[in-house]
């Protein structure tokens, strides 16, 4: 996202809200001391490390930080857009497990995986401090350079 | 680049393109004052938060490059050669406008069977459906054709206390004739198996969970055996149906079945000089290997065949898109027996006739590009790879259309035509009388049902 699109983007998503959506855009930074670190690995494997405090999720710290996740619903566990992958088992196994509504858009979702979950059901906690997670692909097509039969002549 | 409809589609790759490429500007066309396609007209009223998309719709929206324009059928209140003279690229977005029929006897003379598309256009105050009236009341039996998400849709709506609903933005008029309905029970055909089923977890599950609903067991031979093998999203689907519902049917004010393995054959009227449908006959399909059970597995008719008395049948087979005058000039060559525009997979839009070269300068995405199928989620990951396809042919300087002075020419032409337009803030005031309207009533608005009374808000 270009530096002009970014401004317009995050200074409309403060100005319209429909039906209840979680809050995006802006986060309370973690009280000194309290910071839980989390590392976003974008779909080009670039790390992405911030420091937030408990209770945020992962859509909101995301979208916070200007990632590319959707949240298509707004965070209420109504799309997949959100998905991440949890990149150490161990970690996930922390979590409480996914409830049928998570589960049953998580069975929508590209790329599944044993240790994915939706971004907008995981909350930070000191427990989870340290958690790295995966951004996958958001589309299903080969990038379109690799797929030459089709290039325009 | 001028953007063919405002669902979606058109709203996702919008954005995209519109992050990718640095000035690009978009002109949006609708035919309709409103903006937001099925979000508005198909996403079902008691599911509101998948209308929070909307949330990045209004987003992309309040960009000073771009521009909303309602109220313009291009194809044919303005013509599509216009556009092309005067963008670099047009998005077709238009999404699937009918709907797919059966083609069996007394589909078109019984009366009593009507379109999912058109139910669903209806409850959601869809103009077109204005002097639609599904009878509701003629007994207690109904069938939906087709098990796709849709079909449970529309059996939801049957199924569900009204006063559920009256509290979402489904239309008044709907509220009042789903009050009076007498259906009781539903039964959701499909001519293949549970394992090929359409439908997502998701809504079996609502249906599952309605309270004083029953749910007739499937036949366990439907299924595999071993279902703990399949992978995940089969098995949890598979064991969600196998579970059933949790209301015996002694205690349950209504029922819901899904029949399998069933194709219409003809539609029955009582005949004696009535018009009104009676039964519909069915005959029984068997699946075919090597593997039954498979996603894709097919079936072939036998000699059985079973009738429904029923006077009340819904038709939910899929929709289709159609093509808009004006394409063949543009060299497009429609692919009617699929109904969508024939692309590259990617969304540039090639000719059949040729040797499979895109056409320069236009794009196409969602239902159009890929065929009626998907939840939202499918449609945006759809829509940023056409949008990547834009960004990745004009950073590569490929040909496009010749360009020119975009909308700031053609209201002009718009003018001359006597066409009204509806910019975003046009329908910002809309949108604003409708809310207003709902909030008397405890809803998150109130639509309105017609073109002419949306336009009247203008006046």
């Amino acid at each position: 996202m270009d530096a002009e699109n970014h401004r317009i983007y995050s200074r409309a998503r403060r100005r319209f809200t429909t039906s209840p959506v979680a809050k995006h855009g802006h986060l309370d930074p973690p009280k000194p001391g309290e910071e839980l670190r989390v590392t976003f690995i974008d779909k080009e494997g670039e790390e992405h490390n911030f420091e937030v405090a408990r209770g945020d999720n992962l859509l909101d710290i995301a979208q916070s930080e200007d990632l590319e996740m959707e949240g298509a619903c707004g965070g209420s566990c109504a799309c997949s857009t959100c998905h991440v992958i949890v990149e150490d088992e161990a970690m996930y196994d922390k979590m409480d497990e996914p409830d049928d509504d998570e589960n049953d858009m998580l069975d929508l979702a590209f790329g599944l995986t044993e240790t994915s979950r939706l971004g907008c059901q995981v909350k930070m906690s000191k427990d989870l401090d340290g958690l790295r997670v995966k951004l996958p692909s958001m589309t299903r097509n080969l990038q379109a350079s690799d797929f030459s039969g089709a290039k325009k002549s | 680049m001028a953007v063919l409809g405002s669902g979606p589609a058109g709203f996702y790759t919008a954005y995209k393109v519109m992050s990718s490429i640095e000035n690009a500007v978009v002109d949006m066309y609708e035919y309709l004052p409103v903006p937001f396609g099925l979000v508005r007209f198909g996403v079902a009223p008691d599911h509101p938060e998948v209308k929070n998309c909307q949330t990045k719709f209004e987003e992309v929206a309040s960009s000073p490059r771009f521009n909303f324009i309602g109220n313009i059928d291009v194809g044919k209140g303005m013509p599509l050669a216009s556009l092309r003279d005067h963008y670099n690229a047009i998005l077709f977005a238009y999404g699937a406008t009918k709907d797919r029929k059966l083609g069996i006897p007394g589909e078109d003379s019984v009366k009593g069977i009507y379109s999912a598309r058109d139910f669903v256009g209806w409850y959601n105050g869809l103009p077109e459906h204005a002097g639609f009236v599904p009878n509701l009341e003629s007994g207690e039996e109904a069938v939906i054709i087709g098990q796709g998400n849709v079909a449970l849709d529309v059996a939801r709506t049957l199924l569900i206390g009204v006063d559920e609903v009256r509290k979402t933005d489904m239309t008044e008029y709907a509220l009042a004739t789903l009050s009076k309905s007498r259906v009781k029970r539903v039964h959701v055909v499909g001519r293949r198996g549970p394992m090929q089923a359409a439908f997502t977890i998701k809504e079996v599950r609502e249906l599952l969970n309605l309270p004083s609903v029953s749910f007739r067991p499937i036949d366990p031979s439907l299924f595999p055996s071993s279902v703990t093998k399949l992978p995940r999203t089969t098995k949890r689907l598979t064991q969600l149906l196998l579970k059933g519902s949790s209301i015996p049917a002694a205690k349950a004010q209504k029922a819901w079945s899904l029949d399998f393995l069933l194709s219409p054959t003809q539609f029955h009227s009582s005949g004696t000089g009535s018009d009104d449908l009676s039964a519909i006959t069915f005959g029984k399909n068997s699946l075919l290997g090597p593997d039954p059970f498979d996603s894709s597995a097919r079936v072939e008719p036998t000699d059985e065949e079973v009738t429904m008395a029923t006077s009340l049948a819904f038709r939910s087979i899929g929709y289709k898109s159609d093509p808009i005058n004006g394409m063949k000039d543009l060299g497009i060559d429609f692919d009617e027996r699929r109904g969508i525009i024939p692309n590259d997979g990617y969304g540039r839009i090639t000719s059949l006739s040729s040797d499979g070269t895109g056409i320069p300068g236009l794009y196409c995405s969602g239902w159009v590009k890929r065929g009626p199928a998907g939840v939202i989620a499918n449609t945006m990951e759809d829509a940023f790879s056409t949008a990547e396809a834009v960004a990745e042919d004009w950073e590569s300087k490929q040909p496009f259309l010749a360009g020119g002075q975009g909308w700031d020419a053609l209201k002009l032409e718009a003018d001359q035509r006597g066409l009204r337009t509806v910019d975003w803030n046009g329908w910002k005031k809309i949108d604003a009388v409708e809310i207003e309207r709902g909030k008397a009533k405890g809803k998150p608005r109130e639509k309105f049902a017609s073109v002419q009374d949306m336009l009247s808000v203008l006046d």
